[in-house]
C-alpha cells in the first residue's frame, strides 16, 4: 500500500490543515474538548474529507459548541439539548450522499438524549456519534450527570449515591455496531478510532473521557486527566488501513497475519483496522467479548480503551426506507409532483 | 323573545319526505358498523342524494358506544345534524337514551332483544329486527358471523327507505377494494335481512331515499387523506410522525399515496420514518428542513405541546417544515376522539419568547388538498414553520367534495444558493452571511449541505445570531434579527393574502358580520339561510391563515356587529382578533362552543336569535 499523492503541507485534495479548521474555541483552556475538535479537524485533512459533503450535528452543552470550532466549511446544526439524533436522522435521511460528525456530552446523551441516543442506533443512522464525556454538567456549573462516578464528592451537592451509565455499554445494547471508548488525552488512539469510524456504515459511537478542567479534574475522579493519564489501559494498537488512506504517514509495517496478537477487523469498503493486542485479551468482534469487558472496566474500575464492539453494520435507514440512490434533496422537481393524470386517476377512486 | 325554529320540523305521516332527513346508528365500539355505515354513505352518495357521515367514537378498540350520524339533504347542507329522525338502536347500553333522542314521530330500528330491555315511547314508530333468524339462515361461515351482523340493519333500511340492492353491492365492492370473497359474504346478509324485512317489517314512516343528480362529479374522501394527497403532490420528501388520534390517517394517506412518487425501478422519494415520539418526530423534520428537504409530520394537541421546543428553534433558525396538527378536544389528554378548534391559540404563537407561527386552516378536502403542497412553498418562501391546522372533523370524516384541482403554480423552492448562484451573489453583495437581508423583506438567502463552495457552509444555531449566522450575545444585534423577523412576518403576510385569501361573501347593505374559521362552513351556510328566514341578514368571513389578513380588520370595521363563531371553549380566534387590533373592536361577540362535536347550524341559529332580540 502506498502513500496518495500530495504535497508537502497540503493533503489529497490539495487542502492545508488551516483550512480545515474552524472559528476560536470558547471553552475553558485545557479542555478536553478542544483536544478532541483538534483531532476531528487532523483526521478530516489527513483523510482528504470533502467539508461540503460533511454535516456537523450537536445537542446543548460544553461539547456541542465545539462544532464551530473544527471544520469551518462544513454545514453544521447546534440543535436542542438531547435532541440532535433526531435532526440528524432527518437531515441524513433527505439527503443520504452527506456524512456527518455528531458531537454530544454525557448530559446530553446519557439523560435528555437517552432515548433518541437509542432510536438513532436502532434506526442504524450513518454517522459518528461522538460523546465528550466529562461525567459533569460545565455551563450550569459543575452537577452531576448520569456517567459521574458513583459515590464521588462535589462541592455543592455532596455524594453522587446513583451507578454511573455506561453509555457505551448502553450503544451495544441498543444495537450499534462500531462502539469505541477513547480518552481526550490520548490523541493518536481518538485519531484512528475516527478515521475508522467515519468509514463505518452505520451509526459509529465513540465515548471519548474528556475531563473538564474547571470542575471535575481532582485526580480522585475517574474523568479527570491525572486519572487517565495514570490509569488508562489501552486495549489495542491500533492501525487503520484503508485503501486510500494512511494514518499519520507512517511506514506501514506488514505484521505476520498468524500473530496470535493481531485482530484485523474487516470494514464494509474494505478498510481494515489492525489491532495489536497489549494489555488485554479482547476481541471486538464478539459482542459477548465487548459486554463483558465493559462489565468487568465498570466492577474493577479499569478505565479500558480502544475499540470494544465491532460487527458488520445493518441497512442503514436510508437502506431499509428503499429510498432512490441519490439525496431526496437533489431530485429535480419532476420527480417530485406527479402529472395531473395521476391525480384524475386517484380522485375517480373516491367518486 | 320569539320561538326558537324547530330543526326538525314537525311532519305528518301522509307526506312524503324525500332525501332530508338525518339518521344516527348507535353500536358498540369494534363490533364492524364502520362498514355497514360507509356502505350506507358511499351508496346514498352514489345515488346522487348530497350525504355526509360523521362518527362519533369513543378511544377504545372495542364495546365502548360509538355513534355514526348520517344526514342526507337534497338542499345540499352537509353540516352536522343535533338532531335525527331516525335511530339504529344496535347497542344495548345506550338503547334507552337514543331513543329518547328521537323527535315525536321519530323511527327506530332496534334488534328484538334490545328492544324487550328498553322502556318503551308510544310517539315513536318501531322496526324490531329479528336478527337470529336473518343469521340462522346465512351462508357465512359461524367465525364470521358476528363481525357482519351489523349488516343486517343495511338490509332493513334498503327495505324501509328505498336504497337499491345493486348500488349497495357496488358500493360493498368498492368498500373492499374490489375484493369480492368478503363483499359477497357481507352482501348474503343484507339480502337475507331485506328479504326478511320485506316479509315482515310494514312500512309506517313518511321517509324515503329518491334518486337525484346532485353528486354526479364529485368525490366522497376525508380531510386526511386530502391532505395527505396534497403533500405527495407538493414534493414532500421526508415525513416524519408519531401516531396519535386524529392525525394517524394523514400518515397512512402518505403511505397510500407513496407509490405515485416511486422512480421507475420502485425506489421511493418520499422517507416515512414512524420515530420514538413526537420531539424527535419534530428533531426529523427540522433536521431535514436544513438539509433542504420538504418536511413535515402529523400529529395532534398533546403532540403540538411535545413540539413547542423544536417549532421555537426552526423559527428562529428560520428552518422550513410543516406541521399539521388535527386538532381534538384538549386540555391534556382530553377528549381524544372528539373535535375541537382549540389548538389555534396555542399553535400560532407556539415556541417561548416572541414567535409567531404561520397557520393555514383548512375549511373542506379542497383546501386540505391545496394547503397539502401549497404548504410546503410557503415554507421554503418564508424559511419558517408552517402549522395546517385541521381538526377531527374534516381529518376523519367523509366530506363531498369537487375533485381537487391539480396545482396551479409550480413548485417555488424560494431563497436557495446552489454553488452558482452563491457566487454570483458574494460577487454582487462582496460576501454572503445566511441572514443577510438584501431585499429587504426580512428573508436571507440559505444554503444547504452538499453546496459544494467553499463559503457556502453556516451553523445554525437557536442562540443569538448575527448576520453572518456566528454566535451573539449582544443586544443591538438581538433586536436587529428580531426586527428582521418582524419584517419576515409581515411579507409572510402579504404572501399568504395573495395566496390563500379569505373566504368573503359581503353585502355593504348589511350590518351583520360572522367571522369563522375551518370546518365551521357548513353550519354557518345552513345557519345564514335560516336566519335570513327569521330576517337576519349577514355577512360572512372566513379566516383561512395567520398572520391575520388585513381583509378582516376592513371587515370587523365594516359591520355594527360581529359574531365570532368557533369550536372551541375559550373564543381562541375571537382573542387572537384582539390581540391583533388595538383599535375599539367591543362590537364583537364571541360564540364560542367546544362541546367535542362539529358545530350545527341550529346553535349558532339559536345564539344569535338570542342576541338579536334580547
Amino acid at each position: 500500500m502506498t502513500s496518495p499523492a500530495r504535497g508537502k503541507n497540503t493533503n489529497v485534495l490539495g487542502l492545508t490543515r488551516e483550512d480545515y479548521k474552524g472559528g476560536k474555541s470558547t471553552l475553558c483552556p485545557g479542555c478536553g474538548h478542544d483536544s478532541i475538535s483538534n483531532q476531528i479537524t487532523s483526521m478530516a485533512y489527513e483523510a482528504g474529507i470533502e467539508q461540503y459533503r460533511l454535516v456537523k450535528f450537536s445537542g446543548i452543552g460544553c461539547s456541542s459548541k465545539t462544532p464551530a470550532y473544527f471544520l469551518g466549511r462544513s454545514h453544521g446544526f447546534n440543535a436542542l439539548h438531547g435532541r440532535m439524533p433526531s435532526v440528524a436522522t432527518g437531515a441524513l435521511i433527505a439527503n443520504r450522499e452527506l456524512m456527518a460528525i455528531a458531537v454530544s456530552g454525557d448530559g446530553d446523551t446519557g439523560s435528555i438524549g437517552m432515548g433518541q441516543f437509542k432510536h438513532a442506533i436502532r434506526r442504524n443512522v450513518p454517522f459518528v456519534y461522538i460523546i465528550e464525556n466529562n461525567g459533569v454538567y460545565g455551563l450550569t456549573k459543575g452537577q452531576f450527570s448520569a456517567t459521574a462516578d458513583e459515590g464521588q464528592f462535589l462541592k455543592y451537592y455532596g455524594k453522587n449515591h446513583f451507578p454511573a451509565i455506561d453509555l457505551a455499554l448502553e450503544a451495544i445494547i441498543a444495537g450499534a455496531t462500531f462502539v469505541a471508548r477513547s480518552f481526550s488525552g490520548n490523541a493518536k488512539q481518538v485519531q484512528s478510532l475516527l478515521t475508522a469510524a467515519m468509514r463505518h456504515k452505520g451509526t459509529a459511537v465513540l465515548d471519548i473521557i474528556s475531563p473538564c478542567v474547571t470542575f471535575n479534574n481532582n485526580a480522585d475522579s475517574t474523568k479527570s486527566y491525572p486519572y487517565g493519564q495514570e490509569h488508562e489501559i489501552s486495549l489495542h494498537d491500533i492501525q487503520v488501513l484503508a485503501p486510500d488512506y494512511v494514518e499519520g504517514k507512517a511506514e506501514i509495517t506488514i505484521e505476520d497475519p498468524d500473530d496470535a496478537a493481531i485482530i484485523e477487523v474487516d470494514m464494509h469498503d474494505g478498510t481494515i483496522v489492525r489491532l495489536k493486542k497489549l494489555s488485554h485479551d479482547h476481541d471486538p468482534r464478539s459482542r459477548q467479548q465487548a459486554i463483558n469487558v465493559l462489565e468487568q472496566a465498570q466492577r474493577e474500575n479499569l478505565f479500558m480503551t480502544g475499540l470494544i464492539y465491532y460487527e458488520e453494520p445493518r441497512i442503514t435507514l436510508a437502506e431499509s426506507e428503499n429510498l432512490v440512490e441519490q439525496g431526496l434533496t437533489t431530485l429535480p422537481d419532476a420527480m417530485l409532483r406527479p402529472s395531473a393524470e395521476a391525480l384524475d386517476k386517484v380522485m375517480k377512486q373516491f367518486m | 323573545m320569539a320561538a326558537i325554529p324547530a330543526e326538525v320540523l314537525q311532519k305528518t305521516t301522509t307526506q312524503r319526505i324525500i332525501n332530508d332527513f338525518a339518521f344516527v346508528v348507535a353500536t358498540p365500539n369494534g363490533s364492524g358498523s364502520q362498514t355497514s355505515n360507509n356502505v350506507l354513505v358511499k351508496t346514498l352518495f352514489d345515488m346522487g342524494i348530497p350525504v355526509n357521515g360523521k362518527n362519533l367514537f369513543p378511544s377504545n378498540i372495542k364495546g365502548l358506544p360509538t355513534w355514526y350520524t348520517i344526514r342526507a339533504s337534497k338542499d345540499g347542507y352537509t353540516a352536522r345534524r343535533a338532531t335525527t329522525e331516525i335511530v339504529v338502536a344496535y347497542n344495548l347500553d345506550t338503547a334507552n337514551e337514543d331513543v329518547q333522542n328521537l323527535p315525536a314521530g321519530g323511527v327506530c330500528i332496534v334488534p328484538t332483544d334490545i328492544r324487550k330491555k328498553i322502556s318503551p315511547r308510544e310517539d315513536v314508530i318501531w322496526y324490531e329486527v329479528d336478527i337470529k333468524t336473518i343469521m340462522n339462515t346465512t351462508e357465512v361461515p359461524s367465525d364470521f358471523k358476528k363481525r357482519v351482523e351489523n349488516m343486517t340493519y343495511v338490509g332493513v333500511m334498503a327495505h324501509l327507505f328505498g336504497l337499491p340492492l345493486d348500488m349497495i353491492w357496488t358500493a360493498l365492492l368498492a368498500n373492499f377494494g374490489g375484493k369480492e370473497k368478503p363483499a359477497k359474504m357481507n352482501m348474503n346478509v343484507i339480502e337475507l335481512a331485506h328479504q326478511w324485512s320485506q316479509e315482515n317489517l310494514a312500512k309506517e314512516d313518511p321517509y324515503h331515499f329518491e334518486k337525484m343528480n346532485a353528486t354526479s362529479g364529485k368525490i366522497l374522501i376525508t380531510g386526511n387523506e386530502a391532505g395527505a394527497l396534497g403533500s405527495v403532490f407538493g414534493g414532500v420528501h421526508v415525513v416524519a410522525w408519531y401516531p396519535i388520534t386524529p392525525s394517524t390517517s394523514l400518515v397512512d394517506g402518505v403511505i397510500n399515496f407513496q407509490h405515485l412518487r416511486r422512480d421507475a425501478d420502485g425506489k421511493n422519494t418520499i422517507a416515512i420514518v414512524q420515530a420514538e415520539d413526537e420531539l424527535a418526530a419534530a428533531g426529523m423534520i427540522v433536521g431535514a428542513g436544513f438539509a433542504g428537504a420538504r418536511s413535515m409530520t402529523a400529529t395532534s394537541g398533546p403532540g403540538i405541546s411535545l413540539m413547542a421546543e423544536f417549532t421555537g428553534l426552526a423559527y428562529f433558525a428560520e428552518i422550513p417544515c410543516v406541521i399539521w396538527d388535527i386538532t381534538r378536544m384538549g386540555p391534556s389528554t382530553g377528549l381524544p376522539t372528539r373535535t375541537s378548534q382549540g389548538d389555534i391559540l396555542f399553535a400560532h404563537f407556539l415556541g417561548h419568547g416572541d414567535t409567531r407561527q404561520i397557520c393555514l386552516m383548512p375549511g373542506s378536502p379542497e383546501e386540505a388538498f391545496e394547503f397539502g403542497w401549497r404548504s410546503f412553498d410557503i415554507a421554503d418562501q418564508i424559511q419558517t414553520p408552517v402549522f395546517v391546522v385541521s381538526d377531527l372533523d374534516l381529518g376523519m370524516n367523509n366530506w363531498m367534495s369537487e375533485p381537487f384541482k391539480y396545482p396551479t403554480e409550480p413548485i417555488n423552492r424560494g431563497k436557495v444558493l446552489d454553488a452558482e448562484k452563491l457566487a454570483t451573489f458574494i460577487k454582487e453583495h462582496g460576501k454572503w452571511g445566511r441572514y443577510m437581508d438584501v431585499d429587504a423583506d426580512g428573508i436571507g438567502y440559505r444554503t444547504v449541505p452538499g453546496t459544494n463552495h467553499p463559503m457556502a457552509a453556516y451553523f445554525a444555531r437557536g442562540t443569538g445570531h448575527t448576520e453572518m449566522a456566528v454566535y451573539s450575545e449582544r443586544s443591538d444585534v438581538w433586536m436587529q434579527n428580531m426586527t428582521r423577523l418582524r419584517r419576515k412576518m409581515e411579507t409572510a403576510r402579504h404572501l399568504l393574502e395573495k395566496d390563500i385569501p379569505s373566504i368573503v361573501d359581503y353585502d355593504p347593505a348589511k350590518k351583520t358580520g360572522i367571522i369563522t374559521f375551518g370546518t365551521n362552513e357548513p353550519a354557518i351556510i345552513e345557519a345564514r339561510d335560516w336566519l335570513k328566514r327569521e330576517g337576519i341578514e349577514t355577512n360572512y368571513l372566513r379566516v383561512r391563515t395567520l398572520p391575520l389578513a388585513e381583509d378582516v380588520t376592513e371587515f370587523i370595521h365594516n359591520h355594527d356587529v360581529v359574531y365570532v363563531i368557533e369550536n372551541n371553549f375559550d373564543g381562541q380566534l375571537n382573542q387572537i382578533l384582539h390581540i391583533y387590533h388595538a383599535q375599539d373592536i367591543s362590537h364583537l361577540t364571541s360564540l364560542a362552543l367546544g362541546d367535542g362535536l362539529p358545530m350545527t347550524a341550529k346553535w349558532i341559529v339559536d345564539r344569535i336569535l338570542e342576541m338579536e332580540r334580547h
